[in-house]
């Protein structure tokens, strides 16, 4: 079982949903990052996914964009990403971890080289944005030899059909995106992500975590009574956006938020 | 190369959008669904007779087509080499090739019932195209362009503006073409209901490389029929610009089968390939991906795109269409710069010999063509895409000879 299965599968056993916060790796800097790491843990998270740095970002909005460049003025590369999950891995060997970013840092270092090289420092999934299925019938097997688990978007605009086939080369969870738009968008409809959920349930057993518009505690509860997993993102960013100087209340800023989402989300 | 005899060119893409290995569809799910739908749609209509009978009909009698292919004679003599041959796409309607792409694309929009277009420009010329079928339909219409790009073609925001566009500029990453494309694929996902994106060049994800080059491909058919009515054989050399490569791929594509016939593509070498500032990747950069296509790109070690350099801003761009990238590696075309220095020497003399002033991306063609003219006889031809006018470019001329206008 893979580190990510079992962390749902220990969740569902307690009756609890995951929450998976996303930072931007390298953001505001490089340092940052370990001990962000391990107080998120501490706050309460199930799964972290650590955002690549990529200078076109395409389907992150504003927030995420800024958080890339900022780690990018570090010169923060897949490389170091990689270094920061090995640190990581040193004093942690259960929280799962995901890479998420865009494909071409990937096919620059090489699928096989990098394949290797994550599963070596302990990344347990990889979720590539411009990648769909379609283009991942290589990539995803060979993801999956080393140990990794390969995570898909499903979107508002999935059609039941292709979210079937989605699901079969999916492993670990599948992320579903809860609205029309770029990371950071407003408008979240829980109705409808529910009505979606229900639907995707008849076709896959995957555990599914939800992202996008997700702000605060009552959202991040009202997304865990219909999903299995809470992806929350941009409203963390915001917080290093806000302290750029000052690291240590960045980090305040990141487990205050995370802990009142997992105390409404556990309540 | 020596095997380019036995390929099959109708053969790409294949049906996930592949040129070889360059190509497909990399973009985030949202946007999945809607390249089904448009490609679903263009394969229906594409074979439908009174499609294509109402896409001529629009290229006729409101582009003005076909253009001229125009024998620059003044020019030709001046070399002393072989003949140069202008394909007069700056004649068209809103003054360059552009306009091929935007009709097509709107009656797809039209077809798809979508009541908005939104568009990234980077010289401005796709910006003023999309606009202006975007007036002719009334249809919404808004235009990413990067904010460095507003500041150079200030002539073509104005235009966009007075034809009722709303010109968005894009202050993220290095403010060209590659981040407006980025804010228009951002507005598409957030907008997919009620929004058709027409892209502007032959790349991005399928079917966008494949429905643009079938649009812009009326510009080398008509100049293989004008060759031969003209001047009695087919050309021996094609020459084009490439930034994207739409009008590149637009003429090129109807002669790839006419072994006789060499083509170049001509990159933006900036102040040289050797400094690093330029935006020629089919010359300097590698296989990668971006904006929905496996394509050669201008990337670092890292696999982060880099800032590209030309003076010309329809250039300015770190990726190129993937048919490019499958041509230029089973040896088809021969892809070339020409730098800053000499796309502006080009376009002085073709303005001063032949009275006809050429974009700055077009420049780059003309450029090369003077070279590669020199090198033949004078019974051999050059056909040359000028594939847009240059009246959007006299404030950067005239900014590089010190004059305020």
């Amino acid at each position: 079982m893979s580190r990510i299965e079992q962390c749902f599968a220990a969740l569902r056993a307690e009756g609890r949903k995951a929450l998976i916060p996303y930072v931007t790796a390298g953001d505001p800097s490089p340092e940052m990052m370990l001990p962000l790491m391990h107080e998120l843990v501490e706050a309460g998270v199930d799964v972290i996914e650590l955002g690549v740095p990529f200078s076109d970002p395409m389907a992150d909005g504003p927030v995420i964009q800024l958080a890339m460049e900022r780690a990018l003025a570090h010169n923060v590369s897949l490389r170091d990403v990689l270094d920061m999950v090995r640190a990581f891995r040193t004093t942690n060997q259960t929280t799962p971890v995901v890479l998420m970013g865009y494909l071409n840092p990937i096919e620059k270092m090489g699928y096989e080289v990098f394949a290797e090289q994550a599963a070596q420092a302990g990344v347990d999934g990889v979720l590539t944005v411009d990648l769909p299925p379609e283009e991942a019938e290589q990539v995803a097997p060979l993801f999956r030899r080393h140990g990794l688990d390969c995570i898909f978007l499903l979107a508002p605009t999935t059609t039941l059909e292709r979210a079937r086939r989605i699901c079969e080369h999916a492993s670990g969870y599948v992320y579903y995106v809860s609205l029309k738009g770029v990371t950071g968008s407003a408008a979240l409809n829980v109705t409808e992500v529910a009505e979606k959920l229900e639907q995707l349930r008849s076709v896959t057993d995957l555990p599914i975590g939800v992202g996008f518009g997700i702000r605060d505690g009552a959202s991040a509860a009202a997304i865990a009574g219909v999903a299995d997993g809470v992806v929350v993102g941009s409203v963390l960013v915001n917080q290093i956006a806000a302290n750029v100087g000052d690291l240590e209340q960045a980090r305040a800023g990141i487990t205050a938020v995370i802990r009142d989402m997992r105390a409404a989300m556990d309540r | 190369m020596s095997d380019s005899n036995s390929i099959d060119y109708t053969s790409v893409p294949d049906q996930h959008g592949h040129f070889g290995p360059y190509g497909g569809r990399f973009v985030s799910e949202t946007l999945m669904d809607a390249l089904d739908e448009l490609e679903a749609l263009y394969n229906k209509l594409s074979g439908e007779p009174e499609f294509q009978a109402e896409f001529d009909r629009d290229l006729a009698h409101y582009v003005g087509r076909p253009s001229p292919l125009y024998f620059a004679e003044r020019l030709s003599a001046r070399i002393g080499g072989a003949q140069i041959w202008l394909k007069r796409e700056d004649l068209n309607h809103t003054g360059a090739h552009k306009v091929n792409n935007t009709i097509g694309q709107a009656l797809l929009a039209k077809h798809m019932g979508k009541p908005r277009v939104i568009a990234e420009t980077g010289a401005g010329q796709h910006g003023v195209a999309t606009a202006t079928v975007a007036a002719r339909l009334g249809l919404k219409c808004q235009v990413y362009m990067g904010a460095e790009d507003v500041k150079r073609q200030a002539l073509n925001v104005y235009r966009m503006k007075l034809l009722g566009a709303e010109v968005i500029p894009v202050t993220s990453g290095s403010k060209t073409l590659k981040d407006a494309m980025n804010e228009a694929m951002r507005d598409w996902v957030t907008n997919i209901d009620d929004t058709f994106y027409i892209i502007g060049t032959v790349a991005g994800p399928h079917p966008y490389p494949q429905l643009v080059r079938d649009f812009q491909c009326v510009i080398g058919r008509e100049a293989r029929e004008q060759c031969l009515a003209q001047a009695g054989r087919l050309p021996d050399a094609l020459v084009a610009c490439v930034g994207g490569g739409s009008n590149a791929i637009g003429l090129f594509h109807p002669f790839l089968e006419d072994q006789d016939v060499a083509m170049y593509g001509v990159e933006a070498g900036g102040d040289g390939v050797e400094t690093g500032r330029h935006a020629a990747p089919l010359a300097a950069g590698q296989p990668g991906v971006l904006h929905g296509n496996r394509t050669y790109l201008m990337a670092d070690e890292n696999g982060q795109i880099i800032e590209t350099h030309s003076v010309s801003a329809g250039l300015d761009y770190p990726g190129v269409g993937p048919e490019h990238s499958w041509l230029k590696d089973i040896g088809r075309v021969n892809y070339v710069d020409a730098t800053d220095t000499e796309a502006l020497a080009a376009f002085r003399e073709l303005t001063r010999i032949e009275g006809i002033m050429p974009a700055l991306e077009s420049s780059h063609a003309v450029a090369y063509a003077m070279k590669l003219a020199a090198t033949m006889r004078p019974d051999q031809i050059i056909v040359v895409n000028l594939s847009g006018r240059g009246d959007k470019d006299i404030h950067t001329v005239a900014g590089i000879d010190g004059i305020s206008i």
